[in-house]
């Protein structure tokens, strides 16, 4: 064979491989300790994103490989950097807790890298740190929790006990919270998280009764959620100190907190940025497909991985499966051109999504499992409160 | 509040309402407290019987915490009722208890320290993915009887939940169980001689293996029935014996590794210390700092409370608070 033979076919072999190149989306979440039912929701919704595009954006295969952070800061930013370095992905999506992101996002963007998070939505990643390869399929912490300030001031709530872990999360919870409502903050507790996280919160339950608040907001997100509903109903206080939540009950929580009949938690309300009965098309495929192949409704973690992969797939093919030039890649996700299931969204200039929140309430589905519905919408097109320290 | 009790105009009637607040609160917040340092007893004692008299340590105990809740949830659905799944669940406790002391724990005895803490590090990962694959990430809640719901209502301010003092008092049942076999029978005098020589023991003809496998099964039994009890209020999940293991530790090291005595005294010294300082901390700190520098630095400080006061115990009686007697 002469040289420009070979060269020929080299040359025929590398353009093959760049059409059919499989793009990588590495997937970092929890998939062990009792958090695990979180990343497992958003395991099972991944799959069906790429289920639903055929495994493909385009013509283009796509891969997802996940990694556990274990719920901690130092697990989750090693497994990123094995993504990084070892498997060599194009895009580092998930991420459920804002402490493992903030610890990890460096590795991402350092390595030039598109990281989408799913869930966490630190401040400072939404102000300060905010990056031009830094993409949320979720909303910024604070913004749930203003949306609940707004509803609690249109109750005319005059005083709050506020309750939340002490983490990077918890503090946004408990900013957005005090950014929005009118009334007085009589008492709040930040209470040990992580692995060893504080489960029994009679302590604290005390105190509220203590504090004569006319209303209590929680956050507790994952296990912790269905533990503080449980003590709440069991001190009395279900009675007369009505509870507002974010991120605590959930598909998750519901089931289990009617496994073990725990009423208070039915018609109780909280705020979200989507719902399963949201009316569009995508989220009806979502939601029906979801149940039929993992029996239960999906939760918002779920939503939001499976809106990430939908959006990484958009990007992908809107660049024909060429990666290799971040610009058109970045400018591809900017557009946010696909189907959302929360429905259309624009992106901000901190590449968090401008979208609505909405008050859902906890009713009974027409075979009696516990599930939410919305009530009204809160906010209409939200931009979050950090969008103005975002030099970009 | 009874409005009754204002004689003399809204602001000494507002004072005395804070007053009468306060105390209640600060009752309340000992009762929990109670509570919360018995659940650490009844997991502290049997890693202090293991550690004091089989010299092994177990990180692994709290492992036997989860696996006495699960069982006990699985149960309380299989036989519809948490109590009965209670009973069930402590034999098969005592049974996972002998068969990890028979077939893990036996080997390691002659061995040192650090080997204990690799193979029972080792063994809380396979408990805990055993307990994956068995039943599932998700955890199991367990709803109590209509009986042990509710409150008792004693007061303005006082209002305890039924199952809370239910608690309490099966703690203490336990705790008085443990110290009347300990100091009243053979067998306890059998435990209290091998915490101070066991060689001793083994010399008078005493059948060391199978004191071993009695105390770990104890140990098993007490540390599930801990586990078991905190179900209705959380849930039965993988891993809960993580956030209760280090506790249990210090509890142990502020006693005096091996001393029941000790352990019950520390255990409710540090439940009692914990929830106190989660309580009144940010009150306490506002008193010396701005209120704002109080309230951000109080969850921080409470969560190390119970460290300090382990450094400070240490520093002061190195052995911990009531040392068994010399070996």
């Amino acid at each position: 064979m002469k040289v420009s033979q070979i060269a020929l076919v080299v040359a025929a072999v590398a353009t093959a491989s760049v059409a059919s190149a499989t793009v990588k989306i590495g997937f970092v979440t929890t998939l062990t300790t009792p958090a695990a039912i979180i990343g497992k929701d958003m395991e099972n919704s991944v799959n069906l994103a790429m289920e639903h595009l055929g495994g493909k954006a385009g013509s283009t295969p796509l891969q997802v490989i996940f990694a556990d952070d274990g719920f901690k800061p130092d697990v989750g930013k090693q497994a990123t950097d094995r993504l990084l370095k070892q498997d060599n992905v194009d895009f580092v999506a998930g991420y459920i807790w804002s402490h493992v992101l903030l610890a990890s996002q460096k590795s991402v963007l350092d390595a030039g890298k598109f990281l989408i998070t799913s869930n966490a939505g630190p401040s400072p990643m939404a102000g300060k740190l905010c990056n031009k390869n830094f993409f949320s399929t979720a909303g910024q912490n604070d913004q749930t929790p203003m949306a609940l300030g707004e509803v609690l001031n249109k109750k005319g709530v005059k005083s709050a006990y506020v309750m939340a872990p002490n983490y990077a999360a918890g503090k946004d919870m408990v900013a957005g919270f005090e950014r929005t409502f009118k009334g007085k903050v009589v008492g709040k507790d930040l209470t040990k998280w992580g692995a060893d996280a504080q489960l029994d919160f009679s302590a604290e339950l005390a105190k509220v009764r203590a504090s004569n608040a006319e209303a209590i907001f929680v956050f507790y997100p994952g296990a912790a959620g269905p533990a503080f509903i449980k003590q709440y109903e069991q001190s009395g206080l279900s009675k007369n100190v009505p509870l507002y939540s974010v991120f605590t009950v959930d598909s998750l929580s519901l089931p289990r907190l009617q496994k073990a009949n725990f009423q208070a938690a039915v018609g109780s309300r909280t705020t979200q940025l989507w719902d399963p009965t949201l009316d569009n098309a995508a989220n009806k495929r979502y939601v029906a497909d979801y149940k039929k192949k993992f029996g239960g409704y999906p939760s918002y973690y779920g939503a939001q991985a499976y809106d990430a992969i939908m959006l990484i797939a958009s990007a992908v093919k809107a660049v024909g499966g060429d990666v290799s030039n971040p610009d058109k890649v970045r400018a591809a996700l900017k557009a946010a051109n696909y189907e959302s299931v929360r429905g259309k969204y624009t992106y901000g200039n901190n590449h968090f999504p401008i979208q609505n929140f909405y008050l859902r309430e906890v009713v009974k589905d027409s075979e009696g499992n516990w599930t939410t519905k919305v009530v009204e919408t809160v906010y209409t097109n939200h931009v979050d409160a950090y969008a103005a320290e975002c030099k970009m | 509040m009874g409005g009754g009790r204002c004689f003399a105009g809204p602001l000494h009637c507002f004072s005395l309402q804070r007053r009468a607040v306060d105390g209640s609160l600060l009752l309340m917040q000992v009762i929990n407290g109670l509570q919360l340092g018995l659940l650490l007893f009844m997991v502290a004692s049997g890693l202090t019987l293991v550690f004091g008299i089989l010299d092994f340590v177990n990180l692994a105990h709290a492992s036997l915490y989860m696996v006495g809740a699960m069982i006990c949830a699985w149960l309380s659905y299989l036989v519809g009722g948490f109590v009965v799944a209670v009973l069930l669940a402590l034999p098969l406790t005592a049974l996972v208890g002998w068969a990890i002391e028979r077939w893990v724990a036996r080997r390691l005895y002659a061995r040192n320290h650090l080997d204990h803490v690799l193979a029972t590090f080792g063994l809380i990962l396979v408990l805990n993915t055993s307990a994956h694959l068995l039943w599932g990430p998700e955890g199991i809640p367990v709803a109590l009887p209509d009986y042990l719901k509710g409150q008792l209502v004693l007061g303005d301010d006082l209002v305890l939940p039924k199952y809370r003092v239910i608690i309490i008092a099966a703690g203490l049942l336990a705790a008085l169980g443990l110290f009347w076999l300990v100091t009243r029978t053979k067998l306890g005098m059998l435990i209290r001689a091998g915490a101070s020589n066991r060689q001793m023991v083994a010399a008078l003809g005493i059948n060391i293996e199978l004191l071993f496998t009695v105390v770990f099964s104890l140990g098993a039994v007490l540390a599930g029935l801990a586990g078991m009890l905190i179900t209705p209020i959380t849930e039965a999940s993988l891993g809960m014996g993580n956030a209760i293991i280090i506790t249990a530790f210090v509890v142990i090291i502020v006693g005096g590794i091996g001393s029941i005595k000790g352990s019950f005294v520390a255990a409710l010294l540090i439940g009692m210390i914990d929830t106190l300082g989660r309580s009144f901390l940010d009150v306490a700190l506002g008193w010396v700092f701005s209120a704002n520098a109080a309230e951000n630095s109080a969850p921080a400080i409470s969560a190390m409370l119970i460290y300090i006061i382990m450094a400070l115990v240490l520093a002061v009686k190195p052995q911990g608070l009531f040392p068994p007697k010399v070996r």
